[in-house]
Formats: structure tokens, C-alpha cells, sequence
């Protein structure tokens, strides 16, 4: 087991480097670098910039060396001294704007993924054990539904009909009180329901792809021949489903963590633009709109390390639950 | 997998005899067993009913956004100045002489609330617009072709408000705007799909034929590209266009941006198939009668499993009209003037806009129908996808 982290591990290396190498790519793609836009948003504001100044600012973040440089440079600062650059937007480092809003992200995106399993896992084993029922029909109708509308017109559609409703804008995370307010068991207690709705939409998607692996993984094992022996010993129905066939039809859901994950995250981005919430996606935006590109890039790089981070963690926990691999990956 | 043979047949037989009744009846087991692999497709494809569903509604679809000129009663940059956020018109048949053939519709009058300053429209019955087929409107270029000034319906006043589906902020006809975002969001999937399919195809190819390095490196690549979560990639990307492209030029770089990133999954399912394939003794056969590389995958591998790339290419489009509409929705995609139905969704960003003109909302709908039925139109192929199960 120890063996196969380590080997894990060590292939995580050059998939880490290349993300990193993909982010810096992308952080130096619009036109100009990030000083010019922020020399050029000084002088707009009225503030002279002398030549003295630039070259210093220049020094200050190695863009007169050449681009490798400027990588290496870059990865040092991020890995050494944990800073990830500056943000022209806000005038302050990127971790400090970054902190409280990536754990939102993580929180929102950790919940949708249980409540994707909570409510996939059951209606796939309902739909595959009662196939081709109202039930499975109905099923498969809102699952089509979940894939086909995509998270951020439900929420405007469902912030719309509640605001018509009941006036109540659904919008943001905590009530007017709590916006600025430090951490506590109130805040905490107050942004509780209104993580629901998020939740909800960014799981919906999610859950409609996992209904249809569930239902169809079920379908393949009820149909093997131990199903039919056990049957046929007189085994009882429910201690027959869930002994055997669920469990085998519920290990995809652990193997596919590293597809949902950045679906997760991924549609939480844009639902959290449309809801107003705090987390990474409004920031990613406006980011990207104005080219703060430090900011933008540091966004994607952590979302993209976090999501292989998931993945790591799904396949040791795959390697615990099932030998098959655990093994297959020491003979290798 | 007998009882599913003899399911099978039963129901060609049915389809058979309902469709070729006029001619002689032969033996339908050697009708079936005599089938090419299409006509067997189809045959299965013809009992998913949603699917059959699916084809007509998307042909219309297409055909609108084809004739989106002709079909829409004015242009998409025509402004009513007098009609600002217009709702919908109710289309009437009855008015007080009682019932016309001919459908109508009533004036609307703005007014202003004297209190809250909010503007609204109530219908003037006194004036009325009967919608006519056929009417002289402005002047246009069918297909990009002929020159015409005919439109489907319309009044023949030319300042006539005919709003099917409301206005917008400065006057413009939405339905129109909708036909004409259905041109560009709809040709996005197709286009689109175009150079996913050339990538997925090229990468996953080579990587299941040759094997070995390249295999692991686009294997490796593959990997990258799937744990990077898309919508922030797509948005970075899509960021870095330069702001000074026109229209054409964004929505080809768009285009770009989407295969560039949504290929891995097609490349995965030929690589799978291919090599499962390159095992088979037909294979061996062709290599061993001298057959080149080349001639061996277009002419035995391709044609084995093209039903697996169209089905993985009918649920790739829906994905990528999603995207653009999602990025151009967040501003960082198409921009105006260039009328898409993400782009159309931008006005709905803002609660108030929202619960006062709802109607806003409607380039959602045809999102959604579309989505929806491309969905089911690749269930439909991959249940028919491999007719010999």
C-alpha cells in the first residue's frame, strides 16, 4: 500500500509541472505584461510614474530576463516564500485576496460532492432495480434535464422565481449583518441554508451523470450469474442487492472523483458569479477582466492542484477498497 | 443475448412489414441477417422514441437559424425607439366585432408611474396591427444570396410593433435577436465539433496505433488537460483574445480554444477502439497481405467503429454550444454587436432587470430545447451505435 502512495506520488511530479507550466503560459498571454497595465493604470488615476521607478518595479519582478527566468523566478517565490505575485486590482499579494474565498470554494465543493453521492446513489439503485418502472422513467427525465440546463441559467431562473415569489433575493452567502463580520459560530450558522441552494445547482449536473453510471453499473452486475445463484439459494432480496451488486456498482463512484471534481469546481465558478457568493468565481472573473493576471493564474492553479489532490486521494482510496489495483500497481 | 436476437427481429419485423408492404414478403430472419450495419442502426434507432423526436425538432431549429432573415418580421439592429422593453404581444383572433381569421395584434402605450418613475406598458385597443404573411420589410440578403425584402410575417407599416417575444433595453425585437443568435450558437456545436473531431481523431489514432512513447506522452497530455477544471481554463483562455478581433475572428478563436481543450475525450474512445481493433485478425490479414499503415486505419479501423465517433461527436455539441453560451454569458466570449445566445443572456444578468422583463429569459428556452434534444439524439445513437449487441 505504502509502495503504491509513493509511486502515486512521484507521477504527480511532472503532471504538477506541467500545470504550472500551462498557468505561466496563460498568466503571459494577454498583450503586455502586468506592469504596463499597472504603470498605465497609475498614470490614469493621476499619478506620475518615473522612469526610476519602472526599472525598479522591473528589477522587483525579473520582466527585463527572459522568460524562463522569469519562470524559475516565478516557481521560487511560490514554493519558497509562498507568494504567488501581486494583484494590480487590489495592490496587495494574491495569497491575502485569495485566503477565505478559495475555502468557501473548497467547502461548497466538498458538500455538492456528498450531496451528489446522498442523492445519486439511491435513485441509481431505485432506477436500476425497478428498470423501465414510472419511477426510472421519471428519473432518467430529470437526470436528462440536470445535463441539459446548465448550472448558471438555473440559477438565474430559480433566484428569478424566488425573488417574484417572495422578494427575497437569494443572492450572497450571509445576510447583511454577517457580510464583514470575522468568522464565527453565527456566521457559520447563518450561511448554512443559504449554502443550500448553491449546493443544489452546481450538484445537479453531477448527480444526473452519476444516476445514469450507477443505474447502469447495477444493471450489469444484477445481471451476472452469482446474482442468480444467490437467487436461487433463496437468498433474501434486499440482503442479496446490497451485499453484492451495490457494492461493486458503488466503486466507479470513488474511480470517477477525478472527473466530478473538476465538474465540481468547474460549475462552481460560474454559479457562484451568477449568486453573488464569495468565493473564487466573481474574483476569477473580474480578474480576468481587467487582466490581473497574477490573480487570475494563481486562481487556476490552485484550483487545478487541488483538483489532482482529489484525484490522489480517490485513487489510494480505490487502492484500500479494492486489492485488484493495489496489487496491479506493485507488479508494475 | 438469444432473447434480445429474437426482441431484435421481432421488431424489424413489425418496422419491415409496416414499411415495405407493397413489396413481396420475404424471409425478415434473412432480411435481418442480410442488413448492413446502417440499416441495422437505423432500424434501432427508430425505436428510441425520444430520439425520433429529437430529428425533427433540431432540423427546425437549423432551418430557422438557416432562414433566421427570412422568418424574422425586422433586423436584429432595428430599434423601436417608442418600444423600450416591451413585453411579449398576445397574438389575438378576437377583438370587440368578434372573432377574425386573420391573427392581430393591439398597440402599446408606455407610461410612467407617477411614484415610482418605473415604466410600463399597457395594450391600446384602439389601434390595431393585423400580422400579415409575406410582407415587404426592410431589405436583406437570403442565405447571403438573393437580394429581398420579403419577410415571413410582419405588418406592412414598417414601424409596426410585432414583439413575439418582447423587446429589449433599446427597442430591438427579441425574437428576431433569438433567430439571429440561433445562427451563430448553433453553427458554434457544428463548426466547433469540426475541429475537436480532426484533433480527437488525429490523437487518439496515433496514440492507439502506435503505441509505445507517443502513447503514453498523449496519454500523459490527456490526463493534464482533464484535471484542469474547464470553465476556468475556458475563461483564461477566452480572456486572452485580444479585445481588438472582430466578431468572426473571436468566434474563431473561440472555436480554437474549445477543441484545443474538449478533445480528450474523443481521443480516449478511438484510442480504446483502435486498440481493441489493431488485435483482430482482419487486421493481421490486411498487414500481412502488405497493406500500409495508413490504408489500414481509414480502410478497415475507421469504418469499424465511425458509429462510437458519431455518437461521442452528437453529445460533444451540445457541450460546446453549452460553453460558448456560458462564456460569452460572462461577458468573455462573443461580444456585441455579434448577436449569440449567450450574448443575448447578458441583459438577464441582474435580478432587477429580471423581475421586471422576464421575458429576457426566452434566448434560454431555445438554449435549453436544443441542449436537450441534442441530448437525446445521442442516447438514441449510442443505444444504436453497435446493432449486433
Amino acid at each position: 500500500m505504502l509502495r503504491y502512495i509513493c509511486n502515486r506520488l512521484l507521477q504527480l511530479i511532472p503532471i504538477l509541472f506541467a500545470i504550472s507550466l500551462i498557468v505561466f503560459i496563460i498568466i503571459q498571454l494577454p498583450p503586455g505584461d502586468f506592469l504596463t497595465t499597472y504603470v498605465e493604470q497609475l498614470r490614469l488615476t493621476g499619478t506620475e510614474v518615473a522612469d526610476s521607478t519602472i526599472a525598479n518595479l522591473k528589477a522587483q519582478y525579473g520582466l527585463d530576463q527572459p522568460l524562463y527566468a522569469q519562470y524559475l523566478l516565478w516557481m521560487k517565490n511560490m514554493i519558497l516564500h509562498g507568494d504567488l505575485g501581486t494583484s494590480i486590482q487590489w495592490n496587495m499579494p494574491v495569497s491575502e485576496v485569495i485566503g477565505d474565498r478559495l475555502m468557501l470554494t473548497i467547502i461548497i465543493s466538498l458538500i455538492s460532492l456528498i450531496v451528489v453521492w446522498a442523492i445519486a446513489i439511491p435513485i441509481g439503485i431505485y432506477s436500476a432495480t425497478h428498470q423501465y418502472s414510472f419511477g426510472d422513467y421519471f428519473f432518467s427525465f430529470i437526470g436528462f434535464i440536470g445535463l441539459a440546463v446548465p448550472g448558471f441559467l438555473i440559477a438565474l431562473i430559480l433566484v428569478y422565481i424566488v425573488f417574484t415569489q417572495t422578494g427575497v433575493s437569494i443572492t450572497g452567502l450571509f445576510s447583511p449583518e454577517y457580510q464583514g463580520a470575522p468568522w464565527s459560530w453565527d456566521k457559520v450558522w447563518n450561511m448554512l441554508p443559504r449554502l443550500a441552494i448553491p449546493v443544489v445547482i452546481i450538484g445537479m449536473s453531477g448527480t444526473a451523470g452519476l444516476i445514469r453510471i450507477t443505474r447502469g453499473m447495477l444493471l450489469d452486475e444484477l445481471s451476472k450469474q452469482y446474482v442468480i445463484t444467490a437467487r436461487a439459494k433463496g437468498v433474501a432480496e434486499q440482503k442479496l442487492l446490497f451485499k453484492y451488486p451495490v457494492r461493486m456498482a458503488i466503486n466507479p463512484l470513488i474511480s470517477t472523483i477525478g472527473w466530478t471534481l473538476p465538474a465540481l469546481i468547474s460549475g462552481e465558478a460560474i454559479v457562484s458569479i451568477v449568486l453573488n457568493l464569495p468565493t473564487t468565481g466573481p474574483v476569477l472573473l473580474k480578474a480576468l477582466m481587467v487582466q490581473d493576471m497574477y490573480l487570475a493564474g494563481s486562481f487556476l492553479l490552485i484550483l487545478s492542484v487541488l483538483t489532482v489532490c482529489g484525484t490522489l486521494i480517490s485513487d489510494i482510496l480505490l487502492a484500500a477498497l479494492d486489492p485488484r489495483i493495489r496489487f496491479g500497481g506493485v507488479n508494475r | 443475448m438469444s432473447s434480445v436476437m429474437s426482441r431484435m427481429r421481432r421488431g424489424i419485423r413489425h418496422g419491415l412489414i409496416r414499411r415495405k408492404s407493397h413489396e413481396p414478403r420475404m424471409d425478415t430472419k434473412e432480411v435481418y441477417e442480410a442488413a448492413s450495419q446502417w440499416r441495422l442502426i437505423w432500424w434501432k434507432f427508430k425505436k428510441h422514441k425520444l430520439a425520433m423526436i429529437a430529428v425533427p425538432v433540431l432540423l427546425l431549429l437549423y432551418l430557422m437559424a438557416a432562414l433566421c432573415d427570412f422568418i424574422s418580421p425586422t433586423l436584429p439592429v432595428t430599434r423601436f425607439a417608442d418600444y423600450k422593453n416591451a413585453p411579449p404581444q398576445k397574438i389575438r383572433f378576437i377583438d370587440e366585432s368578434g372573432f377574425h381569421l386573420q391573427p392581430f395584434v393591439y398597440d402599446m402605450k408606455q407610461q410612467t408611474d407617477k411614484e415610482t418613475f418605473r415604466r410600463s406598458f399597457t395594450t391600446d385597443t384602439t389601434k390595431k396591427y393585423p400580422i400579415q404573411l409575406f410582407v415587404k420589410g426592410e431589405p436583406y440578403k437570403l442565405l447571403g444570396l438573393f437580394q429581398t425584402d420579403v419577410h415571413l410575417f410582419g405588418n406592412e407599416q414598417a414601424q409596426a410593433p410585432i414583439f413575439l417575444m418582447g423587446t429589449d433595453s433599446l427597442g430591438r425585437d427579441l425574437f428576431t435577436r433569438i433567430l439571429y443568435g440561433a445562427r451563430i450558437s448553433l453553427s458554434f456545436g457544428l463548426v466547433g465539433i469540426l475541429l475537436t473531431l480532426v484533433l480527437g481523431l488525429l490523437m487518439g489514432g496515433i496514440s492507439g496505433y502506435l503505441g509505445g512513447f507517443v502513447d503514453s506522452s498523449i496519454q500523459r497530455l490527456i490526463d493534464l488537460l482533464v484535471c484542469i477544471p474547464t470553465i476556468p481554463l475556458w475563461m483564461a483562455l477566452a480572456a486572452a483574445l485580444p479585445r481588438s478581433w472582430t466578431p468572426l475572428q473571436l468566434y474563431f478563436g473561440m472555436i480554437v480554444i474549445f477543441s484545443v481543450i474538449d478533445w480528450t475525450g474523443l481521443a480516449r474512445v478511438v484510442r480504446g477502439k483502435v486498440l481493441a481493433l489493431r488485435e483482430e485478425d482482419f487486421t493481421m490479414a490486411a498487414r500481412l497481405s502488405g497493406a500500409s499503415d495508413m490504408r489500414i486505419i481509414t480502410k478497415h479501423l475507421l469504418p469499424s467503429f465511425s458509429s462510437y465517433i458519431i455518437v461521442s461527436t452528437s453529445l460533444a455539441i451540445p457541450s460546446t454550444i453549452l460553453g460558448e453560451t456560458a462564456l460569452s454569458f460572462l461577458g468573455l466570449g462573443l461580444q456585441p454587436p455579434a448577436v449569440s445566445w449567450g450574448v443575448l443572456l447578458q441583459d438577464a444578468q441582474n435580478l432587477q432587470t429580471l423581475a421586471y422583463q422576464p421575458w429576457l429569459l426566452w434566448p434560454a428556452a431555445f438554449l435549453v430545447v436544443t441542449v436537450l434534444m441534442f441530448n437525446f439524439l445521442g442516447d438514441g445513437l449510442r443505444d444504436a451505435a453497435d446493432p449486433y449487441k
